[in-house]
């Protein structure tokens, strides 16, 4: 089906899949189109869809481009769209949403390198229940391959010298690190927030 | 001065070795001559901060906040929960939020709880240390401990994004708060009311994967407190203080600029007001070094 389909149906087919699988999707139809949101986001001239785009393009039924677009991977979680909203949309929150969702369907963008970031920072912290800085700059770095993340290691050596005689770098976290005492106890717990997510969506399933 | 008792959660950011350590040497620093006692939430896990969003779900975010309030009631209970870094104490908050107002979404996650032998009873509220500052002692109350005059030292107040917005300090504006300046002013320097930029967005965790449009956010953010004629930038955000100060070399090497601009913790500049020292005060943990704050630490 091409983008530019216009049928009422598909329109609302795809509006009712957000609002029912996007965190604060149903507030998309709220949207009233002033561009308040677009106008007051720190990437915003780098965005190819703004979030009143989005917004709108949810309701005309552009699955497809909505979900595979970077543009969402651009959030900052800045929030001065949602303070700004005059309908109070969590902007934010449907942004991370739809990301969130374009990942969860294969759809997002496999380079963009938010969504790496994003994916490896979960795992990150919720591998030993506390952040890895050490792990999470270098799994960054080397997302690319061994050449790139050399390169880029290097390119911010600096920044990484002065980081470590400030005390606020440390190399040994490769090895061992902080962590949580119930490391296993926290991954159980979310193992189940899982399980019941799954058996709420059954339950609501259509 | 009588003591006052909060469940601390510090974050990752602020463990010993990590990004913002010197922070959690500051606030150690003024806490004590302020007679907050702070007790850190025993095993306190990541918040998940808002970047974690494409690998953990709703609930699972949800839940591993829940989790350290959780721990909060139970072993210090009848305190607030504390946090000084802004991303920890937005994602604690909003969990809290939408846990106390919804009761379906409190049983599922206490189902999930309970797995950790947890429960949360939705009690705990959740504070920034700038607000415990601000709320429960006062500007007042914060001048008093001030030996050291940080007098002539022009301070440019960067606030930034998560600190201010979508919670803030209560009656405080998001466009343009004052509390910061308040805060400078009672240590004692001078607060440059009309820097520009003081909410303008860093990067935040973008800074890592978007470094060239980050850089452009930060270069305006240190380039209009030079403009104001900024003696160094104060924050209350470890990521804030850290893409701010840190990247400052990078826009040197690629653009060609000079820009050597201190940023340093609100807790750094009181706490020298206090009298610390330069160490005591987690001055030694810079790249670009506050060097009028060391000098004003180290004068006897």
């Amino acid at each position: 089906m091409s983008e530019a389909d216009h049928s009422s149906a598909y329109r609302r087919e795809f509006l009712a899949e957000v609002e029912r699988e996007v965190e604060g999707g149903t507030w998309v139809k709220m949207c009233m189109q002033c561009g308040v949101c677009a106008g007051s986001c720190p990437f915003g001239p780098h965005w190819e869809h703004s979030p009143q785009k989005i917004f709108m393009m949810i309701r005309a039924g552009q699955r497809e481009a909505v979900l595979r677009s970077e543009s969402m991977w651009l959030c900052t979680s800045c929030y001065n769209c949602v303070v700004r909203c005059p309908r109070q949309l969590p902007v934010t929150h449907i942004m991370h949403g739809l990301a969130s969702y374009a990942q969860k369907l294969g759809l997002a963008p496999k380079l963009q390198a938010t969504r790496d970031f994003s994916l490896q920072f979960w795992e990150n912290c919720t591998r030993t229940g506390r952040v890895n800085e050490m792990r999470l700059t270098l799994g960054l770095y080397f997302r690319e391959g061994l050449v790139a993340g050399f390169k880029q290691a290097w390119a911010m050596r600096t920044v990484a010298w002065g980081l470590l005689r400030a005390g606020r770098l440390n190399p040994a976290e490769l090895v061992g690190g902080h962590r949580c005492a119930d490391a296993n106890g926290i991954k159980a717990m979310l193992a189940k927030a899982r399980e019941i997510e799954a058996r709420r969506k059954a339950q609501h399933g259509h | 001065m009588a003591e006052k008792n909060y469940a601390f959660y510090p974050g990752c950011s602020s463990q010993k070795g990590a990004s913002a350590a010197n922070y959690l040497t500051s606030v150690n620093a003024v806490c004590n001559k302020l007679a907050l006692r702070l007790t850190a939430i025993p095993d306190w896990n990541c918040c998940g901060a808002s970047i974690s969003y494409a690998g953990g779900s709703e609930l699972s975010r949800q839940v591993l906040n829940a989790r350290n309030l959780a721990l909060a009631e139970k072993h210090l209970p009848g305190q607030d929960v504390v946090a000084t870094c802004a991303a920890c104490w937005l994602a604690a908050r909003e969990t809290r939020e939408q846990l106390v107002a919804s009761e379906p979404l409190r049983a599922d996650a206490n189902e999930a709880l309970e797995v950790a032998g947890l429960e949360y009873q939705g009690k705990a509220k959740v504070r920034h240390m700038v607000e415990v500052l601000i709320e429960d002692l006062g500007l007042e109350t914060l001048a008093k401990p001030v030996v050291k005059a940080l007098e002539g030292l022009k301070i440019a107040g960067y606030v930034g994004c998560q600190t201010n917005r979508p919670f803030g300090i209560a009656g405080e504006s998001f466009e343009n708060p004052q509390y910061l300046d308040r805060l400078i002013e009672a240590a004692g320097a001078t607060a440059l009311s009309d820097y520009d930029q003081k909410v303008t967005c860093c990067g935040g965790a973008l800074a890592f994967t978007e470094p060239e449009k980050s850089q452009a956010q930060i270069k305006m953010i240190v380039e209009s407190a030079y403009d104001q004629g900024a003696d160094m930038i104060v924050t209350p955000c470890p990521l804030c203080q850290a893409n701010v100060e840190v990247y400052q070399s990078q826009i040197n090497e690629k653009q060609g600029t000079k820009l050597n601009m201190p940023v340093v913790y609100y807790s750094e500049l009181l706490a020298t007001a206090y009298g610390a020292s330069a160490k005591e005060a987690g001055l030694d943990g810079h790249l670009i070094a506050p060097d009028k704050l060391i000098d004003a630490a180290e004068k006897r």
